[in-house]
């Protein structure tokens, strides 16, 4: 026990660096900032596992070896309670007055009507009749929640384990009307766990048909979202029926063992370019990121390829209500598109696509390109004629985009299990009481019958010495009942 | 692609009001319960509490005559001091409770919703829990001694809400609109009361303790601290209350974890919030093993106790304010 305590300790105690300190397990983007800030500290800690706290080796190591101490400790318990629990209660002891309760009583009943009233008071309990006396058992539930408890403990690392290993998750964004098929190529981030074959994920599709989101209008939460949703049709595999879920905070769809959640959303501009002979070379909704900020300011990265003799970049920033800032500025005072505006800012050149480099949709690589300035701000429908006259583009509107998350975690309902056993086993263990009540009756030096009760508690508390008080007293009343010594009269 | 505005905050102004001014009425009530535990606790004549004896050993009073009882271990005598205003501040701490269930009531039906949605809403709910685990250890196990040390941290607490983290009343982020949000901070929120009357029966034992050390060194104790409650009878109710508050606990993170599975695709992914959750259950369940294992009992159970209830507060306080997470509403 002392091992675990100390244990224990250093499991909540290797925690907290966890707390403190960004996790790439959590977020790669604050790991990356944080490396940036800290470039001297940064490496150190990382040779300490700091940034992977809950999936280091040395975290590893300290529940590792908690739970073979668990282990160590728990199934040679879980043995002997099995033992225990086919067994009778244990023999009356000679000396019942050393016990932590001891009462003695006289009575004119004779010793066999004694042990028969004290039998039956002593309901619940599991009896073994030793022909003076009888010993007495109950409580066994505790030790069993105590067995159920930790081996629960041990159930939860396995299942937390086997979904490291077989269970992954991946994100990506969905513009409205747009269909997803569950592969690889559709994730911006996918993490597999080791033994997931990327490859062999389940095979279903689904396409984002609407979008609501509603927010708060008037008073100190105005701006704060009241709720999202999403209609979404999905298909399990290739040849199962369409089906329609309404995709919701707190309400995922759950799809061939898969579970989808809708984390948040956004705006996709979209813009329509047009090069100097008149033809479309580009027209499509392009996803902003919010920069984190309450009104959903967003940045994004339009790339226009097609169009020569040089490729076309530019990197905008858009407003879903757009008004004048306190400087003059123009921000956006409102997450929901009342005026949308996008601010461009374009780019000529070569946008490194050809490089063989993978190249993030959301960053421009300006390296090989040359700026050519500064667009006005413009509403839907407004263009803007590139100074140099070798395109238009028009910003058309904005459709919303939906970020997802898909995960499968074959281990859920596992863990779920061992959880609830926990919770059950824990109750027992706090709660029931485990006792043991010995009784013996003899003949004394008077003639009477002399009887004598013990009860043992082995846990804290007061509550069960006053039980066996009561259990005395009551066989006490009842011996010294008139008529009590002729069981067979009927008491009125 | 629709964008819904909700027309209106759907909040009952007046409503609202009521349950801003049962607040201040609540802190004036528990102020003066206050005062009258501490009058008691200075003033008091320190003598033993009936009832807490578990049996009136050699009474022989009818149904018990011709039973002689032996106790092996006789338990120790609990004392504490005692004052009608005790019992004066008793009813006031009850009144002050039923103020504090209709203002969350109003609240919640001002709002339409669970009535705990953001710190304000967290600590009012709080202190409710605390006062009623207080109200509970009052009349089961007598524990009105116990008053001046639940309503000093109930009173900082509500300070606290009022003064820094008052928001009005009105609807929760999406994420917070669940039934998940009945079940996993009901049962957090339960816990964290039971744990603050754990923790001031901590603190009091610790000083009693060292008073009894004193007094049993030939010391002369005066003022209040000699009349604290015996330490055995405020280590028994600080274990107590883990007991009660500890499965409440696992079981609001567990339910925590199943709704953090639904509402952002995975139960369990060492937020700082889950961490320290996680911490302060390790701790507490380190004091259930101390408390089990010889040599750790009294005074080294009770500090873990104590390191356990400072990781609940920094939880609650620290990071709230010092990290940002998922579970942000401060
Ligand atoms: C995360 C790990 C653990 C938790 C949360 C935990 C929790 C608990 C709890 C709540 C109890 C009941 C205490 C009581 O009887 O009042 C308990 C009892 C016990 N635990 Fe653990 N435990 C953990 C790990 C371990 C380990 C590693 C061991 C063994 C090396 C262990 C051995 C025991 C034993 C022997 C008891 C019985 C104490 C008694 O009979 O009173 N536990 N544990």
């Amino acid at each position: 026990m002392r091992t675990a305590l100390v244990l224990l300790f250093l499991l909540a105690l290797g925690a907290i660096p966890g707390s403190l300190l960004p996790q790439r397990g959590v977020s790669v983007e604050q790991v990356q900032n944080y490396f940036l800030d800290n470039p001297d500290l940064a490496p150190w800690l990382d040779r300490f596992f700091l940034f992977d706290v809950y999936s280091s080796p040395w975290y590893a190591a300290i529940y590792l070896l908690l739970f073979v101490s668990l282990a160590g400790c728990v199934l040679p318990r879980a043995a002997a309670h099995y033992r225990l629990l086919r067994a009778a209660p244990p023999r009356t002891p000679r000396r019942l007055d050393r016990m932590p309760y001891s009462a003695t009583l006289s009575t004119d009943a004779a010793p066999e009507e004694a042990l028969r009233r004290a039998r039956t008071l002593l309901k619940g309990y599991r009896i073994a009749d030793h022909g003076d006396s009888l010993s007495a058992e109950t409580g066994y539930l505790r030790e069993t929640g105590n067995v159920v408890f930790h081996l629960a403990l041990l159930g939860l690392l396995v299942s937390l384990a086997v979904g490291a290993f077989f269970g992954y998750r991946g994100n990506t964004l969905i513009v409205e009307g747009d269909g997803f098929a569950n592969t690889l190529p559709s994730y911006d981030a996918f993490h597999p766990g080791s033994a997931v074959d990327p490859s062999g994920i389940q095979p279903f599709w689904l396409r984002v048909d609407d979008f609501d989101a509603s927010f708060i209008e008037e008073g100190d939460l105005s701006g704060q979202a009241s709720s999202f949703s999403a209609d979404v049709t999905y298909r399990e595999g290739p040849d199962s029926p369409e089906r329609t879920h309404v995709l919701e905070v707190n309400h995922p769809l759950e799809v061939d063992g898969a579970q989808v959640y809708l984390l948040g959303h956004g705006y996709a501009p979209t813009f329509r370019v047009t090069d100097a002979d008149g033809q479309v070379v580009f027209d499509q909704p392009v996803p902003f990121l919010d920069r984190g900020t309450a009104n959903l300011t967003a940045d994004g990265v339009v790339k226009v390829p097609d169009i020569a003799p040089e490729q076309l970049g530019f990197t905008a920033v858009f407003l879903p209500s757009a008004a004048s800032g306190e400087n003059g500025d123009l921000v956006s005072d409102f997450p929901d598109a009342r005026n949308p505006v996008v601010v461009l800012k374009g780019f000529r050149g070569d946008l490194g696509l050809d490089s063989g480099n993978s190249q993030s949709v959301y960053q421009l690589y300006t390296e090989k390109m040359e700026e050519i300035g500064d667009s006005p701000a413009l509403a839907p429908g407004d263009s803007w004629e590139l100074p140099d006259g070798s395109a238009t583009i028009e910003f058309t509107g904005y459709r919303d985009y939906v970020s997802i998350q898909v995960t499968s975690n074959p281990a859920r309902v596992p863990a779920l299990t061992a959880a609830v056993a926990a919770v059950l086993g824990l109750l027992c263990t706090l709660f029931v009481q485990p006792r043991r009540m010995w009784v013996r009756a003899g003949t004394g030096g008077d003639g009477r019958t002399v009887v004598e009760i013990g009860g043992l508690v082995k846990t804290e508390g007061a509550a069960s010495l006053r039980r066996f008080h009561e259990l005395a007293t009551q066989l006490n009343q009842e011996l010294r009942e008139p008529g009590s010594a002729d069981p067979g009269v009927e008491k009125e | 692609m629709v964008h819904v505005l909700a027309a209106e905050t759907a909040v009952d102004t007046g409503l609202s009001a009521v349950s801003d001014n049962l607040v201040l009425a609540m802190i004036v009530v528990y102020a003066v319960a206050l005062f009258c535990f501490v009058f008691e606790a200075a003033y008091g004549r320190r003598e033993s509490l009936k009832g807490t004896r578990l049996v009136a050993v050699g009474a022989s009073e009818g149904e018990s005559e011709g039973l002689t009882v032996n106790l092996r271990a006789r338990e120790p005598e609990a004392k504490a001091s005692r004052h009608v205003l005790g019992r004066v501040g008793l009813g006031v701490t009850a009144l002050g409770f039923v103020l504090s269930l209709a203002q969350i009531v109003t609240r919640g039906l001002a709002a339409d919703r669970w009535p705990w949605g953001n710190m304000f809403e967290f600590v009012i709910a709080i202190c409710l829990c605390g006062v009623a685990a207080f109200l509970f250890a009052a009349f089961r196990y007598k524990a009105h001694y116990l008053g001046a040390f639940v309503l000093v941290p109930v009173l900082l607490l509500l300070g606290i809400a009022v003064r820094w983290l008052y928001s009005e009343s009105g609807p929760v982020v999406p994420a917070l609109d669940s039934y998940w949000i009945a079940i996993h901070v009901s049962a957090l929120i339960m816990a964290t009361g039971a744990f603050m009357v754990s923790g001031s029966a901590t603190i009091t034992y610790l000083v009693a303790h060292s008073t009894e050390t004193r007094r049993s060194l030939g010391e002369k104790v005066s003022g209040i601290a000699a009349k604290l409650p015996s330490p055995e009878l405020l280590d028994r109710l600080a274990h107590r209350m883990i007991v009660l508050g500890f499965p409440l606990w696992t079981f609001g993170v567990i339910a925590g974890s199943i709704w953090a599975d639904e509402a952002w695709g995975r139960f369990w992914g060492w937020d700082p919030k889950e961490v320290w959750s996680f911490i302060t259950w390790v701790v507490y369940a380190a004091y259930l093993h101390a408390r089990a294992t010889a040599g750790w009992q009294g005074k080294k159970a009770a500090w873990i106790s104590l390191v356990g209830f400072a990781c609940l507060l920094f939880n609650f306080f620290g990071v709230n304010y010092l990290f940002s997470g998922l579970h942000s509403y401060a």
